[in-house]
């Protein structure tokens, strides 16, 4: 019925469905999201997480100790979030943990927002993009399958990070997008870091406070839990 | 983000940038958003004008008909304004009756033009006491994306700059003429982060803000309207300063108002 | 000077079945669509159809406000359509008029059987049609600039729906008309087809049409809809091929 225009427009009829690239995000059980704490009650939070519903946070899916009515101590309206899809419910219910490795209150840094349909792009395969992203930035970086991306670190290392995204939002469909991200990483890196062979998590804590809390101290490397690929132990050479 | 709360981490960094005079989307803090102003618009208007301030866009239509005087002000026209902030335009904004914030925008708007001089409205008359025209000043806000304000009034003056009275159809003269204008108000407005004061805020910027101030300047040195708004305080240092800042933007505003971006 | 109140009536139709503006019985206005036009909303359209400005937002799926206005097993979609004061000849006051009510209506029917709503329990899909400039077939171009913008969103659908009035003018069955047409034409007749299954999701009727001139009526508007639906595709390519959204580009 339609012609396949990079690959947006459902070729099952009777459906029309444009993947849209702008709108709201379609939750996906596992996705690690970014969400906005919009609602405290007594033992549950509400989360925006730019989809269609809210998504009720319950303090069992925490890794803390919270009596009823005390939810208020540990998140208020306005927090933000990493929390992991568990389950979508045929009501609409989208129910969300915080308990997990990457998962927990976000703190300082800044939160840009992307269209979901970008963040493939944003990984990149098997993680090439963020990783290129993370090593020449010295940021840290936690992104959101709902197209909220945290970045973490120096103002500098931040603003690139931002411009990259922009970068790859307007020209995710063009070709030599990585060469382009690339190239206007390099030609800004600004002094003090030497470059790709720096072990760069060092750096990235120096101006930023706390990025997560959790139960248990963070891996070093665990910077997200969106990869495709599994964790690696180091900062990687591509 | 959020269409109903702002991330707290969104509002600190963007304080955080402030303080060392940087902004989020890399303007400086006396920088506006690319600015474009599409004069006759609407053509069943008798004036209108699209204007965009970076993502945000405001359409602005004149309507002249003949209607009778105020009983107290029988020489003169009747002007109104109105401002619609329309659910199309943001998700904060609901349907209904007008919320305070619209009512705001129209109030502040109205007051510049009507402040300006900015149409004779002796001129508007046509039998004293019975008959005038009134001059319904429509602003209809499609994509709000923070200071709706100056994107309003640079659309409601634009859009009169460009108006023809309609004479001839209500047959009250043998043809149109163009709608005097005789003063170009133009309105900045600016946000308090922190200590710094930005001009022309975002729709995020303005949830971080801890005050607002507009203000309006004409083309021969004067100010003719001012509004602070939101939570927050000015000093009278501050306020001097973003005066003086404000004839210079209206100064460039005022040519994009009256002759329209290519 | 002319004679206060009675118009003059224009030649609708010439000797060689032109209309007032050059077309044919069975032509089209031009129609320009713009997918992605506005910054804020989910999805957004801007249609110029002939001398109609239209411009139509949708927010949603998301969280219904009031709550008890919610379905528990699918999306609740409420339209509104409205004309700016400055849309129309003469000023529109501002503000919810009994017209604007039933448009609303009738297209917010149009879309919920078209929608699948069921994808989204408990939530609202708000669209919102603004009629900037106004010449006649207002309700068709929103319907179709939010059927637009229903897609930019990524709302599922059985199909887009195009829709477009058919009237009567010199006693001959015309296609969309204009504003003059409809002022002194004899019969309006709006539509919106499923092009998928041939079926019409709005239809209303206002005039004096025999049996026979009804059914060349629907049959008309049944194939300017299907020609409107190729436009509506097309817009849709365009949209996609260019990129994101970027001020008015």
């Amino acid at each position: 019925m339609y012609a396949s225009v990079l690959g947006l427009l459902s070729e099952r009829p009777p459906i029309v469905q444009v993947i849209p690239l702008s709108g709201r995000y379609i939750p996906k059980p596992n996705d690690t999201v970014i969400g906005t704490v919009t609602d405290v009650q007594g033992t549950f939070w509400l989360l925006d997480i730019g989809a269609p519903r809210w998504a009720p946070l319950h303090m069992t899916g925490t890794p803390w100790q919270i009596d009823v009515g005390e939810t208020e101590r540990f998140l208020r309206v306005g927090d933000a979030v990493v929390v992991q899809i568990e389950s979508l419910e045929a009501t609409g219910r989208i129910g969300v943990t915080m308990n997990g490795e990457g998962l927990g209150k976000l703190e300082g840094g800044t939160i840009v927002q992307v269209s979901p349909a970008r963040i493939p792009r944003v990984v990149g395969r098997n993680g090439s993009m963020i990783d290129t992203i993370r090593r020449l930035t010295g940021a840290e970086v936690v992104v959101g399958q709902n197209g909220r991306v945290w970045i973490g670190g120096t103002p500098d290392a931040i603003h690139r990070v931002s411009e990259v995204l922009r970068i790859i939002e307007e020209n995710a469909q063009h070709s030599g997008l990585t060469e382009r991200v690339e190239s206007y990483l390099r030609s800004t890196t600004p002094t003090g870091l030497k470059g790709p062979e720096e072990p760069l998590q060092e750096h990235a804590h120096r101006d930023a406070p706390p990025r997560v809390l959790t139960s248990a101290e963070p891996d070093e490397d665990a910077v997200d839990a969106e990869d495709e690929s599994p964790e690696p132990s180091e900062p990687s050479e591509h | 983000m959020s269409d109903e709360v702002s991330a707290e981490i969104l509002t600190t960094h963007i304080l955080d940038l402030a303080a060392e005079g940087k902004r989020l989307d890399g303007r400086g803090p006396d920088e506006y958003r690319p600015i474009t102003v599409e004069p006759g618009f609407v053509t069943t208007a008798d004036g209108s004008a699209l204007v965009r301030i970076g993502n945000t866009a405001v359409l602005s239509g004149i309507k002249l008909e003949p209607g009778k005087p105020f009983a107290d002000t029988p020489n003169a026209g009747v002007l109104t304004t109105n401002a619609e902030l329309i659910p199309l335009s943001n998700a904060i904004f609901e349907p209904g009756p007008p919320q305070p914030g619209a009512i705001e925008v129209s109030r502040v708007v109205d007051r510049a033009i009507r402040a300006a001089e900015t149409i004779d409205l002796t001129r508007l008359c046509v039998t004293p006491g019975e008959k005038t025209w009134v001059c319904y000043v429509d602003i209809h806000c499609l994509d709000h994306s923070g200071n709706l304000i100056d994107a309003a009034l640079m659309a409601a003056v634009s859009a009169l700059c460009h108006a023809t009275v309609p004479a001839k159809r209500f047959e009250i003269a043998e043809a149109d003429y163009p709608l005097a204008v005789n003063h170009v108000p133009i309105e900045c407005t600016f946000v308090r982060l922190g200590d710094a004061i930005v001009v022309d805020p975002t729709f995020d910027e303005e949830r971080a803000a801890q005050g607002r101030i507009t203000v309006a300047t004409d083309e021969v040195g004067r100010v003719v309207a001012m509004q602070k708004g939101l939570v927050g305080a000015f000093s009278p240092d501050d306020v001097k300063d973003v005066v003086r800042r404000a004839f210079r933007h209206g100064e460039r505003h005022r040519l994009l108002a009256k002759g329209g971006t290519p | 000077m002319g004679s206060v109140g009675a118009k003059e009536v224009p030649v609708l139709l010439s000797p060689e079945g032109l209309r007032i503006d050059g077309r044919k019985l069975d032509e089209l206005r031009p129609i320009r669509i713009q997918v992605g036009a506005l910054h804020n909303a989910d999805g957004s359209a801007f249609v110029e159809w002939g001398a109609n400005k239209v411009m139509a937002a949708v927010y949603g799926p998301r969280e219904v406000h009031p709550r008890h206005l919610q379905q528990n097993n699918k999306a609740v979609i409420q339209c509104k359509y409205n004309m700016a004061a400055f849309a129309v000849d003469e000023r529109k006051r501002p503000g919810l008029d009994r017209r604007s009510q039933e448009i609303s209506k009738v297209i917010g029917e149009a879309f919920e059987s078209v929608v699948f709503a069921e994808e989204y329990p408990r939530t609202s899909i708000d669209i919102y049609i603004e009629v900037l400039q106004a010449n006649a077939g207002t309700r068709c171009a929103g319907l179709v600039a939010a059927s637009m913008a229903l897609a930019d969103a990524g709302i599922p659908m059985v199909d887009l729906l195009p829709a477009v009035a058919v009237g009567k003018i010199a006693g001959k069955i015309a296609l969309d008309l204009k504003k003059e047409e409809d002022n002194f034409g004899d019969a309006d007749l709006p539509m919106a087809l499923v092009p998928q299954s041939g079926r019409l999701v709005l239809l209303q009727m206002e005039g004096h049409m025999t049996e026979e001139e009804l059914s060349q009526a629907l049959d008309l508007g049944v194939q300017g809809c299907r020609a409107i639906y190729e436009k509506m595709k097309q817009a849709l390519r365009e949209r996609y091929a260019t990129g994101p959204i970027g001020g008015s580009a």
